[in-house]
C-alpha cells in the first residue's frame, strides 16, 4: 500500500539501542546515549553534520534537573549549530515531530533519540507527579496501582483472567530470549502480588536505557538502507485525564490513532506494543484488532525492557528492524504515555518486496 | 528523490489569545489559565473547540510548576480529548519552537487547523530554584538565569565599548511600551530613566529594573492554511519563514555574546522570507530580551546592526515605538515573563503587528515583523517572520 497521495515517502533506515539494565550508576545520561548515537549513525554512514533535523524525547523529572536534555545535546555534537527540537515525551513523539518535518520537504534526514534513567529515583513515586496536581497527585497513586485498577476492570468485564495475564508475561519473556538488549528474559516467575491483581511478573522491569532512529525520505532512504521501513501512516491521540471518566477496558485513542494511520486497511504481520503491564496488552489487542495470527512483541516488548521515555521509540525501532531484515512486511508500532494508556501513538511500517 | 513534496501549504495565524499576565493568578488553576488564553484565541479566529484538529503545547521545565508532563492533565481543559496533543520543551525558546512545530503540521498538510499554546504558572513553584537543583559533577547554575548571563553581558560591554547606560535605556523603553499593552505584567506608570538607573544591582551589570519579572500567563494561537484564512473574521498573519537552531552549552570557542546558532537561525529565516536587508525590510521586532542588555546584543546577532554597533542603534532611539526599527513594542520579556510562554508571546505579538491589531502599541503600517526566542545557555533559538500578505508562490 502506498502512502497518502502527494505525501512524501519517509522511512526508518536505522535503529540502535542500549542493553537495558537495572542500574547504570557509572554512566551519565550522555555517556549512556553516546554509543547508541554512534551506532545508529554508523549504520547509515552518516555523520552528525549530514543530518537535516534532530529531535529527542526525555524527562526532567527522571533526570532530577531542569533542562536535562541540554547535556544530551552536547553529546550529539551540535557544532556547527543544528536544526533541533525536543519533546518532553516518549521518543516516539519526537519521531512523530521529525516525520512531520520530513513531510514538509525541508529536510531529507532526521536523527531521533530518547533516553531515560529510572534507577536513580523511585519511578512509582515519580510518575505520580504526572497526575492532576490539585485533586489526584496529592494522593500519590502510583503507576502500578493505577494499572492494577485497569487490570481489575478487565477481569471484572470478563476480558481476561490472571492465568491469561501470566501467559502474556511468559510469552513476552520467552520471545525476549532472542533479544540481546532485553533486561528480563527467559523463565520469570509470576511472583507475588505487587498490587492485586497484578503480580511482579505482570509488571515491567525498572531500568535505564536509550535508543536512536534515523529517518530518511525517498531515494535518500533507499540509498541508506537495503530495505527501508516505510512509514505508511502515523497518528497519535489523547484521552481524558481523569480515570473516572474513562472506560479502562478499552482504548478509543489507540483505535482512532490506528485508524488514522491506516492500520486497518490491510492486516499487519507484526505488532510492537508499548504495554508495560500484561493487562495493557489485552486492552491494546482488542482496540487495535490484532488477531492470533499477528506476531505481538517479538522483541519481548516493555515487559522485557522498559526504559521510560525510550520504550515507545524502541517499539518503532524494533518493528522497523524486523522489516529491515525481512522478517516482516507490514508492522504496527505503538507507543503510550500517561496513566493507564491515556495517550497512544500508532505507526504503520512496510517493507517493499 | 523520487517523489518530492508538492510544495508546502502556506501557514497563517488567524487567532491570538493571551491572559493578563501577573505575578500570581491565584484565582485559576493551571488548567483554568491555559483555557482562558485558548478560548480567547478561538474567539479571535471565530472558531470553536471542535474546529481544532490538534493541540501543540509548550512550556519550560516541568519543575517550574512541579507537574511532570502537565499536558496529560491539561488534555481536557484544551479540548484535546480524541485529538493529537504534542508537548514541546526546548528551554526558553520553547514558546517559539512550539509555534513552529504547530506550523509544520499545517505546512506538511497533516492537519488543517491547529491550536498552539504555551504557558508558565510560576507562582505554583519557584523557577529560580527549579533551575538550581544540584547535580553531581556538573557546574551549578547558582541563583538562576541572571547569574549565568551577567558575565556574557559584561563581555559584550567590554568588546563593544558600549557606555554602561545602554541597558537602562532599553529597560526604560520596554517598561513604557508595556503601559500601552493591556496584557503586560508590569505597568509602572511612574517609571523614569533615573529610577531604572537607581534600582538595586542584582547581578552586575544587571539592575533590578533591567530584569524580567516572574509571571503567570499563557499565550495561544490558532494556525491554519489557505482555506482556513478565507473563513477567518480578522486579517491573518502569514508565516514567511521559520527556523530553529541549537548549539552546545559549553565548548571551546563558544561565543556567548553572539552565538553562531542565533546567526544561522536568522539567516535561514531571512532566506525563506527573501529578506536581504533586515534593518530596512522588517518593520517591527519582538525579540527575547530577559535582561536589558540583550537588546543591543541580539540586534547584532540578528543582523540589524554590525558587530559592536547594536548599542548605538538602541541609544539613537531607533528601537523606540516610533523609531524606524521598533523593538518589543509590547514591552517585551522585560515587562512580562511567563517563561515557557515568553517565546510564543514574541511570535504572537509579531503577528498582532502585521494584522494591525496591536492596539495602542501598534507600529504604524507594519507589514513584516519578526518574532524571536532563545533559551538554555544562549544555545537554543527559534524565530519566525510574519507578514500581512501571503508569501509569494
Amino acid at each position: 500500500m502506498p502512502g497518502l497521495p502527494g505525501r512524501r515517502d519517509v522511512a526508518v533506515v536505522a535503529f540502535a539501542q542500549t542493553d537495558h539494565r537495572r542500574r547504570s550508576d557509572e554512566l551519565s545520561e550522555v555517556e549512556m546515549l553516546m554509543p547508541v548515537l554512534h551506532e545508529v549513525l554508523a549504520g547509515t554512514g552518516l555523520r552528525t553534520g549530514d543530518i537535516g533535523f534532530t529531535c529527542s524525547g526525555s524527562s526532567d523529572y527522571l533526570a532530577g534537573r531542569a533542562f536535562s536534555f541540554t547535556m544530551a545535546l552536547d553529546g550529539v555534537g551540535a557544532w556547527p549549530p543544528i536544526s533541533e527540537s525536543h519533546v518532553e515525551m516518549d521518543g516516539a513523539w519526537a519521531l512523530y515531530e521529525a516525520w512531520v518535518k520530513l513531510l514538509t520537504g525541508e529536510v531529507d534526514t532526521a536523527l531521533v533519540y530518547a533516553y531515560g534513567k529510572t534507577s536513580p529515583g523511585e519511578i512509582r513515586d515519580v510518575t505520580t507527579r504526572q497526575l492532576d496536581p490539585y485533586c489526584v497527585a496529592p494522593l500519590w497513586p502510583d503507576s502500578v496501582s493505577l494499572a492494577a485498577l485497569q487490570a481489575r476492570a478487565l477481569i471484572d468485564a470478563g476480558d481476561t483472567d490472571e492465568p491469561a495475564l501470566a501467559a502474556v508475561a511468559a510469552r513476552s519473556r520467552t520471545a525476549a530470549r532472542a533479544n540481546p538488549h532485553a533486561q528480563l528474559s527467559g523463565p520469570v516467575p509470576a511472583g507475588d502480588y505487587l498490587v492485586r491483581p497484578l503480580r511482579t511478573g505482570d509488571c515491567p522491569p525498572i531500568g535505564d536505557g536509550a535508543a536512536a532512529v534515523i529517518l530518511a525520505a525517498g531515494d535518500t532512504a533507499r540509498r541508506l538502507c537495503a530495505r527501508p521501513a516505510w512509514i505508511r501512516g502515523m497518528d497519535h491521540r489523547i484521552e481524558a485525564h481523569s480515570l473516572g471518566v474513562r472506560d479502562l477496558t478499552d482504548s478509543p485513542s489507540a483505535r482512532l490513532a490506528a485508524e488514522r494511520a491506516g492500520a486497518f486497511q490491510q492486516p499487519v504481520d507484526t505488532a510492537e506494543l508499548h504495554a508495560p503491564f500484561t493487562s495493557q496488552e489485552v486492552v491494546l489487542r482488542k482496540a487495535l484488532r490484532l488477531g492470533d495470527d499477528v506476531d505481538v512483541n517479538p522483541s519481548g516488548g516493555a515487559l522485557a525492557a522498559n526504559p521510560v521515555m525510550a520504550a515507545g521509540l524502541i517499539r518503532i525501532g524494533e518493528a522497523a528492524a524486523r522489516i529491515h531484515r525481512g522478517a516482516s512486511d507490514r508492522a504496527l508500532a505503538h507507543a503510550t504515555s500517561g496513566p493507564c494508556l491515556q495517550q497512544n501513538l500508532v505507526a504503520v511500517l512496510e517493507g517493499e518486496s | 528523490m523520487s517523489r518530492t513534496a508538492t510544495g508546502k501549504e502556506p501557514v497563517a495565524v488567524v487567532g491570538i489569545g493571551q491572559t493578563k499576565h501577573v505575578a500570581a493568578r491565584r484565582d485559576v488553576s493551571i488548567a483554568g489559565l491555559v483555557r482562558e488564553a485558548a478560548r480567547r484565541a478561538l474567539d479571535d479566529a471565530g472558531l470553536d473547540w471542535a474546529d481544532i484538529d490538534a493541540v501543540v503545547i509548550g512550556k519550560a521545565p516541568d519543575f517550574f510548576e512541579g507537574v511532570m508532563m502537565p499536558e496529560l492533565y491539561l488534555a481536557d481543559a484544551l479540548g484535546a480529548v480524541g485529538k493529537p496533543m504534542l508537548r514541546v520543551h526546548t528551554a526558553g525558546s520553547v514558546g517559539g519552537s512550539t509555534a513552529l512545530v504547530a506550523a509544520n503540521l499545517i505546512a506538511a498538510r497533516v492537519h488543517g487547523t491547529v491550536l498552539t499554546l504555551a504557558f508558565e504558572k510560576q507562582s505554583e513553584s519557584n523557577a529560580m530554584w527549579g533551575l538550581s537543583l544540584p547535580v553531581p559533577f556538573q557546574q551549578p547554575l547558582l541563583a538562576g538565569a541572571g547569574g549565568f548571563f551577567a558575565p556574557h553581558i559584561r563581555a559584550y560591554m567590554r568588546r563593544s565599548g558600549a557606555p554602561d547606560t545602554v541597558g537602562s535605556v532599553v529597560a526604560y523603553k520596554d517598561r513604557r511600551n508595556a503601559l500601552k499593552n493591556p496584557y503586560a505584567h508590569l505597568h509602572e506608570h511612574d517609571i523614569t530613566l533615573e529610577k531604572v538607573q537607581a534600582s538595586p544591582m542584582l547581578w552586575d551589570p544587571v539592575r533590578y529594573s533591567e530584569t524580567c519579572p516572574s509571571s503567570d500567563g499563557a499565550c495561544a494561537m490558532v494556525l491554519t492554511g489557505r482555506a482556513g484564512t478565507a473563513r477567518a473574521p480578522h486579517p491573518p498573519a502569514w508565516v514567511h519563514g521559520g527556523a530553529m537552531r541549537s548549539e552546545p552549552t559549553l565548548f571551546a570557542g563558544k561565543d556567548f555574546v553572539s552565538p553562531q546558532a542565533g546567526k544561522d537561525c536568522a539567516a535561514d529565516v531571512y532566506r525563506q522570507a527573501g529578506i536581504t536587508d533586515p534593518r530596512r525590510e522588517i518593520d517591527a521586532v519582538e525579540m527575547y530580551v530577559p535582561f536589558s542588555w540583550y537588546e543591543p546584543m541580539w540586534l547584532e546577532n540578528l543582523g540589524f546592526a554590525a558587530e559592536g554597533e547594536g548599542w548605538k542603534l538602541t541609544e539613537s532611539g531607533a528601537t523606540e515605538l516610533d523609531g524606524d526599527l521598533p523593538v518589543n513594542p509590547s514591552g517585551g520579556v522585560l515587562s512580562t515573563n511567563p517563561i515557557g510562554a515568553s517565546g510564543m508571546i514574541r511570535f504572537a505579538e509579531a503577528a498582532l503587528q502585521v494584522r494591525g491589531q496591536a492596539g495602542e502599541h501598534q507600529v504604524d503600517g507594519a507589514r513584516r515583523a519578526m518574532g524571536h526566542a532563545y533559551g538554555g545557555g544562549a544555545q537554543f533559538f527559534a524565530m519566525w517572520l510574519v507578514g500581512s500578505e501571503p508569501p509569494p508562490g
